[in-house]
């Protein structure tokens, strides 16, 4: 894990479900061709309702036109992100479309465990709701060491708590090279 | 020893430890492993990548594998999934599929799960499907996990969890006719919202929770997920107990919640006083009673999935179509084959179940996932444009039945029944 991961900020509301973050019609390609699996970077978010995709203003396609990646690279949300199927596509898709962290208050278990285990995205939990105070666009610094997140556009620092116990397994790059790490399966 | 919930003492005698408490990351033993055809093949490919191609799997009777979303498409990358899975379970010799082209074709998974004898009480069972809460229903633990998870199972046969804190909803009092188990989960999610139990056991207990059969257990632990719950709990008893010697000869053993132990937050609800419910578009949370929304007009009726394509569902929706025509249109969707024979069988007064849906308009499907998950552009029932739709499924988040354009109101098939018939929103009471 980077300790310092900087890129612009594409912000969303509260509850969005793996069905916003890579809609179900998509799930058909494969996640191992490179090729094909380049789709769900091309995909990612497109089921946001446009009027609430990039806030505040909206309407700001996270992944432009036909292309493969998004500009954005970390994502600001609101309370419960990734709720809904157990897709792990949708932090697959996430990190398809270039995307290194995510930043919201709290997530859905499922989708947490998702990114966490297989090396996706990092799921960083802020203090407060960071969906109202920062804006797409935004240029933002995080610091993993010191759990901090800097907002160079606006000037300002918020807060993020720690990974906790799920921080060994970030830091080795998902649960199959942890489990390796500890010695749990044959390297 | 400590008192502990029933997710515990699964949870603790799975890690093989005497106590457990909440927040504590355990390492379990998984006696079952189910996957299906949007999760399973890249869960293969990430498990032969990580232990190579000549790994052994670690118990070929513990996987589970139902095709069951992408099934009657032309979508040629759909239908490559349900290949990969064919292909897989012969090359491995697993014994527990069910493909799809053969007699032992099933349907849903959790529906099946139940059918097929592998809900057993006391085990942990771990699906790549967020619903695999159903199965709790059953007294055991079930939970759903990503591609990664499942794929470190399939080669372990372990997996880390966190020891949920348990919340606990007690429902008593005698149920009127027309409150339903989809009614009493659609209560908890709009008092506890979408993220209302987030890493949380969610245990329902009482007198109208016993008096519910297994298929209406199925739908309040179903839903478990919808308010963000790791799993839903309902202790085993005598009615559990028949249901499973009738399917397995498989051990299991009966936990229940001691009398002293902790729990997050409870909940108490009088059946009696509850009334038909709906969650209005876009979340499962945004609950209001039937009166409230009553001629809201709609476009198409929905009945089917892992929440409300069951046996019971339909003897429901049979009871109020009995020589009525339905005025939109209505798709019934039998969650299993299992479902779709009995609907063969099945009389309400004395006309077969099948026969009083066809005759009142419905289409019958087959049965799969269908529409609960929008699917393919070829999938029966799939919203279109600014459909306005009632469904009997578990989720209303924007596209989630097709058209992003479209809105979804969750209800029972009661509601949905009535609903059909008059083509706006009707209360189910009128027809009872
Ligand atoms: S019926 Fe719907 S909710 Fe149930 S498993 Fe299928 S897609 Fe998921």
């Amino acid at each position: 894990m980077d300790q310092k991961i900087t890129g612009r900020a594409y912000v969303l509301g509260a509850n969005i479900d793996t069905d916003q973050i890579i809609p179900a019609e998509h799930l058909v390609y494969s996640l191992s061709d490179p090729e094909e699996s380049r789709n769900y970077g091309r995909f990612a978010l497109s089921g946001v309702p446009p009027a609430l995709a990039g806030l505040p203003e909206g309407h700001i396609p996270f992944t432009e036109g036909d292309r493969w990646r998004s500009s954005f690279n970390i994502i600001v949300a609101g309370n419960n992100f990734g709720c809904g199927s157990s897709r792990e596509h949708a932090p697959f898709a996430l990190q398809k479309a270039g995307v290194r962290a995510v930043i919201a208050p709290s997530y859905a278990r499922i989708f947490y465990r998702n990114a966490v285990d297989g090396g996706f995205v990092i799921p960083y939990e802020s203090e407060e709701d960071l969906s109202d105070l920062i804006a797409t666009g935004d240029q933002l610094e995080l610091d993993t060491a010191a759990n901090r997140l800097y907002n160079s556009t606006q000037g300002k620092s918020h807060a993020l708590r720690p990974l906790g116990d799920v921080g060994p397994i970030i830091a080795a790059g998902g649960l199959f090279a942890y489990a390796r790490q500890q010695g749990m399966i044959a390297t | 020893m400590p008192a502990m919930t029933i997710t515990e003492k699964i949870l603790a005698k799975a890690a093989g430890k005497t106590v457990v408490t909440p927040g504590e990351n355990i390492w379990i033993k998984v006696d079952t492993l189910m996957t299906h055809d949007v999760c399973g093949p890249p869960t293969f490919q990430i498990w032969q990548k990580e232990f190579g191609e000549n790994a052994a799997i670690w118990d070929r009777e513990k996987v589970v594998m139902f095709p069951d979303h992408y099934i009657f498409t032309e979508d040629p990358h759909a239908n490559r999934n349900v290949r990969i899975l064919r292909e897989f379970a012969r090359d491995r010799q697993l014994p527990n599929y069910y493909d799809v082209q053969s007699e032992r074709y099933k349907g849903v998974c959790h529906i099946a799960l139940a059918e097929e004898g592998y809900n057993l009480p006391g085990t942990v069972l771990i699906g790549t499907d967020s619903h695999s809460c159903t199965s709790g229903a059953f007294g055991l633990f079930s939970t759903g996990v990503g591609n990664t998870d499942a794929a470190f199972i399939l080669g372990t046969g372990t997996i880390w969890e966190k020891v949920p804190a348990s919340m606990r909803f007690t429902f008593e009092g005698e149920s009127p006719p027309y409150v339903t188990a989809k009614d009493m989960i659609l209560q908890i999610l709009g008092d506890i919202g979408t993220d209302g139990a987030t890493y949380r056991a969610m245990e329902f207990d009482g007198s109208a929770v016993q008096a519910l059969s297994m298929d209406e257990r199925m739908t309040l632990t179903n839903m478990a997920i919808e308010a963000g719950g790791m799993n839903g709990i309902i202790a085993a008893d005598e009615k559990t107990e028949a249901y499973v010697k009738a399917r397995s000869n498989a051990p299991y053993e009966l936990f229940r919640s001691d009398g002293d132990a902790r729990y997050r937050a409870s909940y108490r609800y009088d059946v009696a006083a509850m009334e038909p419910l709906v969650a209005k578009p876009h979340s499962p949370d945004n609950r209001d009673t039937v009166r409230a929304v009553r001629g809201t007009p709609l476009t198409k009726a929905y009945i089917g999935s892992c929440t409300g394509g069951k046996l019971s569902d339909f003897r429901m929706a049979a009871s109020i179509l009995i020589n009525q025509k339905v005025s939109v249109p209505t798709f019934v969707v039998p969650g299993s084959t299992g479902v779709a024979r009995l609907l063969e069988l099945e009389t309400y007064k004395g006309i077969v179940l099948r026969e009083i849906l066809e005759d009142a308009g419905c289409v019958i499907a087959r049965s799969s996932c269908a529409a609960c998950l929008g699917g393919p552009a070829d999938t029966i029932g799939r919203s279109v444009d600014q459909d306005v739709v009632i469904s009997t499924t578990n989720r209303n988040f924007p596209g989630r039945m097709g058209s992003k354009k479209s809105e979804v109101y969750l209800a029972s098939a009661l509601t949905v029944a009535a609903s059909a018939v008059n083509g706006h929103i009707t209360d189910p009471r009128d027809f009872m």
